[in-house]
């Protein structure tokens, strides 16, 4: 009799313990990936004030596309992508405010490789990318299976920028040419007042400290695009190619909220992040030097990377091979493009009426100067009407 | 259960002093009958209890059985990818071709903040647990195990956010990491190291977070084996003009002994195992730096298993490499801290015996 109570109380209370871990590990995960609309509010107030909004006017796309929404209704759910979040969450309740509440379009922050499992798996109806899908990791024929035999879409709808950021006493503005980023960000350079550093910035009181580099220990898509920019544009000093693991030099610091929070309290230490994460905390950025002379990050010149990148999918399929190395003059180099990607056909007809409705809605120039109020760079003419097109397609 | 009691029958409800005679036990509820009967009691309460209890044990030691099976059928396929020795590598890199991993860093990392957490908190609770049971007046105790007790309810976030934010910055705290690199850095583990130069993003500092996480478990345990130190040990001990810290040092603290340990023990596997906090608190040490030279010091970054795989599970999920490259470092904990419950089952044990 003794032992059976034992039994059961020890059962009881492991039972209770893996419940209580069970309950633990949903909790984590929620806090790590809040919904969409949870963050909007907060970020756009933060967003407006800071520099971000200085290039408001002079990168008004040459060509305007314009689009009304028909509000079709129903309701799809996204996921994926962390650095388009706070773009697509105004564009949501833009095209909430727009068709006065009709159609509902939840998206949520889960990470991009989290974003196309699930949309693998059937369980979002879109996902947010930021790097293509990979034909060698069988991505693109899953997500075909997933499409009932029709292509999947890369739509890209959000174009961020990376930052480089730093933290010095006295210096608020610093030149950085591609190599001599390459170089601090690969242990080469240690120094602030490293010779090459000081070369391009003889105007600046540089100190004699260690360079204290800090990098996204997650995996990004973040951290991908910018070792894609350091290999590409600086090739025999960043000889890794691009990963979404850091295979630099640094510390490392979680996610970009992490990384920013780092080089605000840390002094001499320089990181990327995405520029809205840079204007919201009001940090020093580089301008960078790909070869023509210094670039500052504005919306204008990195719309125009947008711009030079090529489309290398075939027709509607819209994805980009940014041009990293030899930019042209006025071109900000380091850019980061959210795809969003979508079946072309393939879904039931209410969720693809509104599918195609909010990604034509997203394309339209007055959503893409709307979400560079928050850091993100809005895509030029040319490349939106394309969008637009390829968004009209979907059937 | 030596009499034989109609209260273990699940029809008989009777009230337990008027059945001292076994043949009553099958009487019904409200009225008892005065029949004479042979037949021994109904046993199906018993049987249904321990039946249901068996069920729930078995089914615990399967569901352990089937969460080893499964880390073990994830891991196998990267285990085997692995071009790296898994237990000796430092670096860890799975988005390549080939692959290469190995748990050498996570382990160092930690062993050395759990240890570390220990260290401080053991101490701590002890004094604490003495504090509340033999020294505090009963107005104090109460107040205080209860505040002691909240800490274990405070969620794990806040401990992080709290860590990172506030305690990263806290001057004092800069002070001892000085005072301890100028009085032992010689030895490897508190050695300074040249990039890091304040506690925030260390494993010092998430060991200080973790001491405080772990306190109250060490502290109730602790208490509760001190509560019982038989009353008349330590009245003999006074008669014979023992002081107070004698009737410590002699009674309680060696009737204390396993179960302090046992605490300590549980505090350890939760050390182990603890995620957020360790996650929001802790910086990274870059790969390039982990493969060209190992820094045991705690005056470093770095990342435990579990936060390692809280921080990369998002992106791994859609890559069946890197994702078995996680699961198998999760394998390598659920193994440690399998073998820490069995060494703390095995002390607590022997202390009884003794």
């Amino acid at each position: 009799m003794k032992t059976t109570r034992l039994a059961m109380i020890t059962a009881t209370a492991l039972l209770g313990s893996v419940a209580l871990a069970a309950c633990g590990s949903q909790e984590s995960s929620s806090g790590a990936s809040p919904s969409a609309t949870e963050t909007s509010s907060s970020s756009t107030a933060a967003a407006s004030s800071s520099d971000a909004s200085t290039a408001d006017s002079s990168s008004a796309p040459a060509a305007d596309v314009k689009y009304t929404p028909t509000c079709p209704g129903g309701s799809i759910n996204g996921a994926g992508s962390s650095a388009q979040a706070n773009a697509i969450t105004q564009v949501i309740n833009n095209y909430k405010t727009a068709c006065k509440g009709k159609g509902q379009i939840n998206y949520s922050i889960s990470g991009s490789g989290a974003g196309v499992s699930a949309f693998i798996g059937k369980q979002i109806d879109w996902a947010g990318s930021d790097s293509a899908l990979s034909a060698d990791k069988g991505e693109v024929d899953k997500a075909k299976a997933r499409c009932s035999a029709n292509d999947a879409w890369h739509l890209p709808l959000a174009a961020g920028p990376i930052a480089v950021v730093f933290n010095v006493d006295g210096v608020t503005d610093l030149n950085l040419s591609s190599e001599t980023l390459a170089g601090i960000f690969s242990g080469a350079i240690t120094k602030w007042d490293d010779e090459a550093i000081k070369q391009e910035n003889p105007n600046a009181n540089l100190p004699s400290a260690n360079i204290s580099v800090f990098y996204r220990s997650d995996e990004s898509g973040t951290t991908d695009n910018f070792t894609n920019y350091l290999n590409k544009a600086a090739g025999d000093v960043w000889t890794e190619e691009h990963s979404k693991q850091w295979k630099g030099t640094g510390k490392g610091a979680d996610k970009s909220a992490g990384v920013s929070q780092a080089v605000k309290s840390t002094k001499d230490s320089i990181s990327y992040v995405e520029w809205s994460y840079a204007s919201k905390n009001n940090l020093s950025m580089a301008a960078i030097d790909n070869g023509n002379g210094p670039v500052k990050l504005t919306g204008e010149s990195a719309g125009k990377a947008v711009s030079a990148a090529k489309v290398v999918g075939s027709g509607n399929n819209l994805q980009l091979d940014l041009q990293y190395k030899d930019t042209p003059a006025g071109v900000y180099p380091a850019v980061l493009v959210t795809y969003q990607i979508v079946c072309s056909k393939g879904l039931d007809a209410q969720k693809t009426a509104l599918i195609k409705d909010f990604m034509s809605f997203y394309a339209s120039s007055e959503q893409q100067n709307d979400i560079q109020k928050l850091g993100y760079a809005p895509l030029p003419g040319d490349v939106a009407s394309k969008v637009l097109t390829a968004a009209q397609a979907i059937s | 259960m030596a009499e034989p009691n109609p209260g273990t029958d699940s029809q008989a409800v009777s009230a337990p002093a008027d059945a001292p005679d076994p043949t009553g036990g099958a009487t019904g509820p409200s009225k008892p009958r005065p029949s004479v009967r042979t037949k021994t009691p109904s046993r199906t309460g018993d049987r249904v209890f321990s039946g249901l209890s068996a069920t729930v044990a078995v089914l615990m030691a399967v569901l352990v059985v089937v969460i080893f099976a499964f880390l073990v059928k994830s891991a196998i396929p990267a285990l085997s990818a692995n071009q790296a020795n898994f237990f000796t590598t430092r670096t860890w890199s799975t988005d390549g071709d080939p692959i290469k991993f190995g748990i050498a860093a996570l382990f160092w990392t930690t062993a050395i903040s759990s240890v570390i957490a220990l260290l401080i908190a053991v101490p701590l609770a002890i004094g604490i647990a003495l504090f509340i049971t033999q020294m505090a007046p009963r107005r104090l105790a109460g107040p205080v195990a209860f505040v002691v007790d909240l800490l274990a309810a405070v969620p794990s976030i806040i401990f992080g956010l709290w860590g990172s934010i506030v305690l990263a910055q806290a001057g004092f705290l800069e002070w001892i990491r000085s005072a301890l690199i100028a009085v032992l850095g010689w030895i490897p583990i508190f050695s300074e190291t040249p990039s890091w130069t304040d506690p925030s993003g260390t494993v010092f500092l998430a060991s200080i977070v973790l001491a405080i996480m772990i306190l109250p478990i060490i502290t109730a345990t602790s208490r509760d084996v001190m509560a019982q130190t038989p009353r008349d040990q330590i009245e003999a001990s006074l008669a014979l003009g023992a002081t107070r810290w004698e009737v410590i040092k002699m009674a309680v603290l060696p009737h204390a002994r396993s179960g302090i340990i046992s605490g300590s023990m549980l505090g350890l596997g939760r050390a182990l195992g603890e995620t957020l906090a360790v996650t929001l608190i802790l910086q990274q040490v870059s790969q390039m730096q982990l493969r060209r030279v190992f820094d045991p010091s705690i005056f470093t970054g770095g990342d435990t298993f579990a936060s390692k795989i809280a921080r990369d599970f998002p992106e791994a999920l859609n890559d069946p490499q890197s994702l078995g490259a996680l699961v198998a470092s999760g394998l390598a904990l659920f193994v440690i801290t399998f073998f820490v419950n069995g060494a703390a089952r095995m002390i607590a044990e022997r202390g009884v015996k003794r």
